[in-house]
C-alpha cells in the first residue's frame, strides 16, 4: 500500500535498467527500503543494478523481461505480485533509434513502434488487471515531450510515446474507480545512456530530476507532469504553432 | 460495486466491495477475494477500515437496551456513540468513555480500544466491556468476555477488527446528574507548568485535556489551555441548562460543503493566537456534553478542511518519566514550522491487557497536520522519539508507521499475530492497515 505519505512498499520496474527507473529506486531508498522487482533482460547489466539497489537495503527481486514478449506480458504481472501488491510500477523502458532510419528501414519502423508503442500498451493492460484485481496501485508511464506534438525531426519515436501516452492517459481515467492512478511524466531531453552522445536541447535534465519529479507526483496523486516543470509551457506553447511555421521551426 | 473508501484523513483510497448484509458469518464462510473487514463510521484516520479489492463490512444497525437497574447495556456494534447517549441520556446515564467525536460506532469504540478524556480515572472501552458477540472467521457466532476466552477477548479489544466482526456489546453505562459538566478552564504559559498542574491535580477531575499551541517556541513552548471537569449535580445548574437538564447533543449545524484548503500555516497561526487569547485566565463555567467532549461535531465534515491532500494524525503516547520527549516533540514541530491546530495532551493512567490496546501510563500528545511528503523527516525523528522514550504510535491514528516500528513498539504484535494464524488460517479477516504492518 501507499501511505498517507505516498510511500509504498513495493516498486516494480518494468524496464528496470534503466537510468530513470534506477533513480527513482534510490530516490525511495533515501525514506525507506522496499521490495524492488526489478524486471529486464537478463545479463550483466540487471546483475549491476540489483547490486546497486541491494547496497542501498532494498530487497530486489530480479524478473525476465522482453518488452516485445507481448504474450508473456500477463503472467510477467502475476509473477511480480505473487511476493504481494504491487504499489507502484514504472514503465521505464523504451528505445530512441536513428531518426531517419526509424522511417526508411522498414524493420526498426516496426521495431521500435511495437518496444514503444505495442509494449507499453501490453505492460498496461496487465497491470491494469493487477490493479483492479489489489484495489489500489500507482502506474507510472515515462513519456516524453516528444510526444505532445510530434516533429519531424524524430517523428518515429513520437509518434509511439504520442500513441502510449494517449492509452495512459485513458487508462487513468478507467481505473480511478478502482482506487488506480496513473502518472504520466513528460521529460524533455534526459542525459541518459539512451541520449549518451547527442547534443543535449535546452532545459535538459538528469535522470535524478525525473526521478525526484516522479517520487513528488506519486504522492501527491498527480496524474501528469512535465522535467522540468517549465516545458509544460513551452510545450503549450509550441502545441499550437501552425504547421507551416512549425516546419519552420530549428527543432 | 466497487467503492473508493478511505479514512478520515482521506488519505491513500483504495476500492472495495462495500456491502450491508445481517448475514456476517455467511459472508465469512464465503471467504471473499481478498478478505473482508468490517467498518464503522469511517472516523480512523488512517486505513484501519479498509480493504484494497477485498470486501468491507457497513456497519450492523440493531436495538439498544439498558437495564434500569444495574446499567448495563446491550448494544448493536453498528450503533453510534451519538445515537447511543440521546438513548443513554433518557436513563440518566452516559457512555463510559467518548472519544473526541460521538459519530464512532460501538463496534469501531472496541476494536480501537478507544480512550477519553477520562483515562486517567477509567481506563478505556474495553475495561468497561462485560461481554461481545464476535463473528470468528470460521463463521462461528461466539459470546466472550474476560473470562471465557480471555485471549480471544483481549485480542479483540484494540485488535482493530482483524479476530472477527462484532456484532453486539455489552458494557456499563456510568449514572450521570445532568447534561453538563462543570469545566474549570485555565491558560497556562508554558510546558513546565502544563506537566506539573497535570501530573499533580488531575486526580481531581474526572476529565481533563489540555490543548496546547504547537507553533509557541522559545519560552512560550507547550503553552495551552487546559481544561478539567466533572459531570454537574442538577442542583448546580442555572438558566437555561437548569431548564432542560436532560437535553442531549444536536446535529451537526454546520457543514463543509466542498474540499478546499483552508488549513495553512498562516491560518493556523491566527487561530492559535485567537483561541489562546480567547481563553479565560482561570475560570470555571457550565458546559453542554457537546461542547466539551465534541467541539469538532458541530462542524459536519471538517476534515475537508485540510483539502485534496487530506490529513494525518500522529498520535504517541510516552511514559510517565519520559515527559522530556514530550517537550522534544513539541520543539521538533515548532522547528518544523508545520502549521498544527492546537495539539492535545493528556494523561493516561494504568494500561488495559489489550493485547494491541495503545494506552500505557504517561503522556499521549495528538497533532493533526497536513498531509505532505515534506512531514517524512518530521515523523522519522517523532517516531525515533517515541520509540527510545518506550512509547508507541495510535493505530486508529496511524496511517504511515513502518512495520519495524510497530514491531518494536508493540511488544505483543507476534503473539496477537500467532493468535491470528490459528483463529484465521486462511487470513478471511484482512485490512489495508494489516497488509501495511503484516499484522
Ligand atoms: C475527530 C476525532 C476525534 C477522535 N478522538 C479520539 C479520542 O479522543 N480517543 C480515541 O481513542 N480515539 C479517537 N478518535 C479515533 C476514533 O475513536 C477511532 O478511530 C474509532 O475506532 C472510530 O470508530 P468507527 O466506528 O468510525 O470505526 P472505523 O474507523 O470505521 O473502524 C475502526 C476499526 O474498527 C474496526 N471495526 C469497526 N466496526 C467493527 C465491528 N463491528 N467488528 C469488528 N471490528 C470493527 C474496523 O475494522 C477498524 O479496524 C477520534 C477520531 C476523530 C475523527
Amino acid at each position: 500500500m501507499l501511505n498517507a505519505l505516498g510511500q509504498p512498499q513495493s516498486l516494480l520496474l518494468l524496464g528496470g535498467t534503466s537510468d530513470i527507473a534506477l533513480a527513482v529506486a534510490e530516490r525511495y531508498a533515501a525514506t525507506a527500503p522496499l521490495r524492488v522487482v526489478l524486471a529486464a533482460r537478463p545479463g550483466p547489466r540487471r546483475d549491476e543494478a540489483v547490486a546497486r539497489l541491494s547496497a542501498l537495503g532494498h530487497r530486489v527481486e530480479p524478473l525476465d523481461f522482453e518488452a516485445t514478449d507481448t504474450a508473456g506480458h500477463p503472467a510477467l504481472v502475476e509473477r511480480a505480485a505473487a511476493g504481494g501488491d504491487l504499489d507502484v510500477t514504472v514503465v521505464a523502458f523504451g528505445v530512441l533509434g536513428d531518426e531517419e532510419e526509424a522511417w526508411q528501414d522498414h524493420d526498426a519502423a516496426v521495431r521500435l513502434a511495437e518496444v514503444n508503442y505495442v509494449g507499453p500498451v501490453s505492460v498496461g493492460s496487465a497491470l491494469a488487471a493487477q490493479v483492479r484485481r489489489q484495489g489500489h496501485g500507482t502506474i507510472v508511464f515515462l513519456s516524453s515531450v516528444a510526444g505532445e506534438r510530434v516533429r519531424r525531426s524524430n517523428f518515429a519515436y513520437g509518434a509511439s510515446k504520442a500513441g502510449a501516452d494517449g492509452f495512459y492517459l485513458g487508462l487513468g481515467e478507467a481505473l480511478r474507480e478502482h482506487g488506480g492512478h496513473v502518472l504520466i511524466v513528460r521529460p524533455g531531453f534526459v542525459h541518459t545512456k539512451m541520449t549518451e552522445g547527442r547534443g543535449a536541447a535546452p532545459l535538459a535534465v538528469g535522470a535524478d530530476d525525473v526521478a525526484a519529479a516522479v517520487v513528488d507526483a506519486v504522492a501527491a496523486r498527480r496524474e501528469l507532469v512535465w522535467v522540468p516543470s517549465a516545458m509544460r509551457f513551452v510545450m503549450s506553447g509550441l502545441r499550437h504553432v501552425p504547421r507551416p511555421l512549425f516546419r519552420r521551426l530549428p527543432i | 460495486m466497487r467503492t473508493l473508501l478511505t479514512g478520515w484523513g482521506r488519505t491513500a483510497p483504495s476500492a472495495a466491495t462495500l456491502v450491508e448484509t445481517g448475514d456476517v458469518a455467511g459472508l465469512l464462510r464465503s471467504r471473499p477475494e481478498r478478505g473482508v473487514i468490517a467498518r464503522g463510521l469511517g472516523r480512523s484516520y488512517g486505513d484501519a477500515a479498509q480493504n484494497a479489492g477485498g470486501t468491507v463490512l457497513a456497519p450492523i444497525p440493531g436495538p439498544t437496551t439498558v437495564d434500569d437497574e444495574t446499567g448495563v447495556v446491550t448494544a448493536a456494534a453498528g450503533t453510534s456513540l451519538h445515537d447511543l447517549m440521546g438513548r443513554l441520556l433518557r436513563e440518566r446515564r452516559f457512555v463510559p468513555v467518548t472519544p473526541g467525536t460521538r459519530y464512532v460506532t460501538v463496534g469501531g469504540a472496541v476494536a480501537a480500544d478507544i480512550h477519553g478524556k477520562n483515562h486517567h480515572r477509567d481506563g478505556s472501552f474495553g475495561h468497561h466491556v462485560l461481554s461481545l458477540d464476535l463473528v470468528t472467521p470460521d463463521g462461528a457466532l461466539r459470546t466472550i468476555d474476560p473470562d471465557r476466552e480471555p485471549d480471544l477477548f483481549w485480542a479483540t479489544v484494540g485488535g482493530m477488527g482483524l479476530t472477527g466482526v462484532i456484532t453486539s456489546v455489552r458494557f456499563r453505562a456510568p449514572r450521570i446528574e445532568s447534561a453538563y459538566v462543570t469545566v474549570r478552564t485555565e491558560r497556562i504559559g508554558g510546558l513546565d507548568a502544563l506537566l506539573r498542574t497535570m501530573r499533580a491535580h488531575d486526580d481531581e477531575y474526572h476529565y481533563s485535556v489540555a490543548w496546547v499551541d504547537t507553533l509557541a517556541s522559545g519560552r512560550s513552548l507547550g503553552r495551552s489551555v487546559l481544561t478539567r471537569g466533572d459531570h454537574a449535580p442538577a442542583a448546580e445548574l442555572s438558566g437555561g441548562a437548569a431548564r432542560h437538564p436532560w437535553r442531549g447533543p444536536a446535529d451537526p449545524r454546520l457543514a463543509v460543503p466542498v474540499t478546499l484548503r483552508a488549513v495553512n500555516r498562516l491560518g493556523v497561526r491566527a487561530f492559535n493566537e485567537l483561541w489562546f487569547r480567547k481563553a479565560p485566565r482561570d475560570a470555571v463555567g457550565l458546559e453542554s456534553l457537546a461542547t466539551f467532549f465534541h467541539p469538532l461535531d458541530a462542524v459536519e465534515g471538517w476534515n475537508r478542511l485540510y483539502g485534496r491532500g487530506g490529513l494525518v494524525q500522529y498520535q504517541l503516547v510516552v511514559p510517565d518519566d519520559a515527559e522530556a520527549a514530550v517537550a522534544e516533540a513539541l520543539r521538533l514541530l515548532a522547528a518544523a514550522g508545520q502549521p498544527s491546530f492546537l495539539a492535545v495532551l493528556k494523561r493516561f493512567g494504568a494500561a488495559g491487557p489489550g493485547m494491541l490496546s495503545f494506552p500505557q501510563p504517561g503522556w499521549t500528545l495528538a497533532l493533526d497536520l497536513p498531509a505532505a511528503p515534506g512531514l517524512v523527516p518530521l515523523f522519522r525523528d517523532l517516531d525515533r522519539l517515541t520509540a527510545e522514550a518506550g512509547g508507541r504510535l495510535y493505530l486508529a491514528k496511524d496511517a504511515r508507521m513502518s512495520r519495524e516500528l510497530f514491531d518494536r513498539t508493540y511488544p505483543r504484535a507476534d503473539e496477537f499475530r500467532a493468535l491470528r494464524r490459528d483463529l484465521d488460517p486462511d487470513g478471511v479477516l484482512t485490512s489495508d492497515l494489516a497488509r501495511r504492518l503484516d499484522l
